[in-house]
């Protein structure tokens, strides 16, 4: 009764729509080991120009995909960032190129750990190589490369994939016209560390994670994941719109029940954000991506000088953070562009008021659109892009 | 450093962008800018001078505003701004960042005008300052008859609420410039009706009748820097109209 209830459900991950592309080159990894080969799924929306000037990568975040504005294959929910693309939207489909792809070690299509170790023929579960942020932006690197795009116009994404955009500002200056990170910070904190910890080890204390091997023995660390996801999803929102949301209002009852059921809705809330989670996450999937964003700190990879990893940029950065979120908060953004500052970049900061804490980069935020089709537009307009 | 992009084809949607709408103080300060020019505009508000300036003269622009309603504006018009203050922000550029760092009208309500004076002479080969002459005559008038602090279009707000705390006369201004080794390349004063008047900002005149002054500022560069540089050796500065 008071635990959580799933649904039995058959991951069958190569039906699904979209493009893939298979990389023969293996890719030289953080960790030091060569890679590959190995898919990268990806979707991409409207057309490359003649120029090929128009392109836009699009970066998800932890649990997103490449799945920006297709329903998912799994939940047909909305793609995740539909409220930005299309025709005639804030990432215009009429104007722009835009490409998404699942990253490294993720479970939409991308090879990840619950895809078979050729060597083993068995799911790599942990024995897939750690990978980072770097490693990610590596691999789409060569996405990119593949679809002929030597400059990107634009490299955009919140969150993880905030971080994803400074990795490659940082790594392939010359290949971003511009970048927006949003609601993320050029190392992850102390704090978040904190919390993917508590996630990892909520899964790893699943009977049914089986030291990470549950694909071969057909079983699923549901419980594991759903407590992770549960306590992740607090991280995503602010006291306040919990509050006005829920407040201590009851779930489909007038009293409580003195038991551990979900008397208040928000904890039958938590309770559904998890259960649902589990059906189109991987757990071993959630482990590698979360220990990615842990090991993400721009400032190492630079003699510890953040300026350092933007010094002679030639991008035009708009960093975008949330008054309420507190995973990324705004101090993070700020010291990003104390940074890129420092070597006289060009950049736009912006502050957006808003309730929905960290997440308010997946919702729908006025604020957040005006800014950034004025950046972007702006930045066409440099780049000479027409309509 | 970041190098100048072709800016020629750049077409700037700001809400004020042409320069009869600009305020008088502005459109003297888009006069005093080279084309081309990087420039670091603080206090940019809504971006009416840096989408001028980007429009009409071609500059690499870029913008640091308190509100965040300004900020958001800026960018949402294609500006390169961030939201921040003068207090604060300035630390992290580099030396010599921007051919000209404007701070208009701004100064007098910053926490530490003297280090941001210091800090904009250092980021900028030039600044161009704007600010509110307290020593002007219907001030010191006001002041004098009415008994009670003075408010004017420039000064809007009472006492209790004014977000400028550093008002400071002319003569004040000047005095720092020499107290701190920046050198004043130029100066205009402006009458209530925004006329400019080339009246030399050390002599009693301009102090008075100035409601506000714009200065163009240059510091010592590291080659000349010297310590100890006597105000009163500076050369006199050239009138101006």
């Amino acid at each position: 009764m008071s635990t959580i209830a799933f649904r039995r459900r058959s991951r069958s991950d190569h039906d699904w729509p979209g493009h893939r592309l298979t990389v023969r080159d293996p890719l030289r990894l953080d960790c030091g080991i060569d890679f590959g080969p190995f898919t990268i799924a990806y979707q991409t929306y409207g057309r490359l120009n003649a120029d090929r000037s128009n392109a836009i990568l699009i970066c998800h975040a932890l649990t997103g995909d490449q799945y920006a504005a297709d329903p998912h294959p799994i939940t047909g929910k909305p793609g995740w960032w539909e409220t930005l693309v299309g025709a005639g939207g804030v990432l215009d489909t009429e104007r722009y190129f835009l490409i998404c792809a699942n990253v490294l070690g993720g479970c939409m299509g991308t090879t990840g750990p619950q895809d078979i170790d050729p060597a083993t023929s068995e799911p790599w579960a942990l024995s897939f190589p750690v990978i980072t942020v770097h490693d990610m932006v590596r691999a789409q690197k060569r996405l990119v490369e593949h679809l002929g795009i030597d400059s990107l116009f634009c490299v955009i994404g919140g969150s993880m994939g905030g971080m994803q955009v400074l990795q490659w500002a940082a790594s392939y200056p010359e290949s971003v016209f511009s970048a927006v990170p949003i609601a993320t910070a050029a190392r992850h904190s102390a704090q978040n560390i904190a919390f993917h910890e508590v996630g990892r080890q909520a899964i790893m204390a699943d009977p049914d994670w089986c030291g990470g091997r549950y694909l071969s023995l057909g079983r699923k660390p549901s419980r594991g994941l759903a407590v992770a996801r549960m306590t992740a999803h607090v991280t995503y929102l602010s006291e306040a719109a919990l509050h006005r949301k829920f407040g201590r209002n009851l779930q489909d009852r007038h009293a409580v029940t003195y038991g551990f059921d979900a008397d208040f809705q928000v904890e039958s809330y938590l309770r559904h954000q998890g259960s649902t989670f589990v059906d189109r996450f991987d757990a071993n999937s959630y482990l590698y991506i979360t220990r990615a964003m842990d090991y993400f700190d721009l400032a190492a990879e630079h003699d510890g000088s953040l300026r350092q990893a933007f010094a002679g940029t030639r991008s035009r950065f708009c960093v975008i953070s949330f008054t309420s979120d507190w995973l990324f908060p705004t101090s993070e953004s700020r010291q990003l562009v104390r940074a890129l500052n420092a070597v006289a970049a060009n950049v736009s900061f912006v502050e957006i008021a808003t309730e929905n804490g960290h997440d308010a980069f997946l919702l729908h935020e006025p604020e957040l659109f005006e800014t950034l089709r004025g950046f972007l537009t702006g930045c066409a307009e440099h780049r000479g892009l027409t309509r | 450093m970041t190098a100048a992009l072709p800016l020629d084809r750049v077409e700037v949607r700001a809400a004020v962008a042409d320069g009869d709408e600009l305020r008088h103080d502005l459109r003297l300060i888009a006069e005093m800018v080279e084309p081309g020019a990087r420039v670091l505009d603080i206090g940019c508000g809504d971006g009416a001078l840096l989408a001028y300036l980007t429009r009409r003269k071609g500059v690499d622009g870029r913008g640091i505003e308190l509100s965040q309603s300004g900020v958001n504006a800026c960018v949402g018009h294609g500006l390169s701004v961030i939201q921040g203050d003068a207090d604060r922000d300035l630390d992290a550029y580099p030396a010599g960042a921007f051919d000209i760092v404007v701070l208009s009208q701004t100064l007098q309500a910053t926490r530490e005008p003297r280090r941001v004076m210091e800090a904009l002479v250092r980021i900028g080969r030039r600044a161009i300052v704007s600010f509110p002459n307290f020593g002007f005559w219907r001030t010191r008038l006001g002041l004098l008859l009415r008994g009670r602090m003075p408010m004017s279009e420039l000064l809007p707000h009472p006492w209790y609420e004014t977000p400028n705390i550093h008002l400071c006369t002319i003569h004040d201004f000047v005095a720092l410039c020499d107290e701190i080794g920046v050198a004043v390349e130029r100066s205009v004063a402006l009458d209530r009706q925004g006329r400019p008047y080339a009246l030399d900002p050390r002599g009693g005149l301009a102090n008075l009748l100035a409601e506000q002054g714009i200065f163009v500022l240059r510091g010592q560069s590291a080659g000349e820097m010297s310590r100890s540089a006597p105000a009163a050796g500076r050369p006199k500065l050239p009138p101006q109209g």
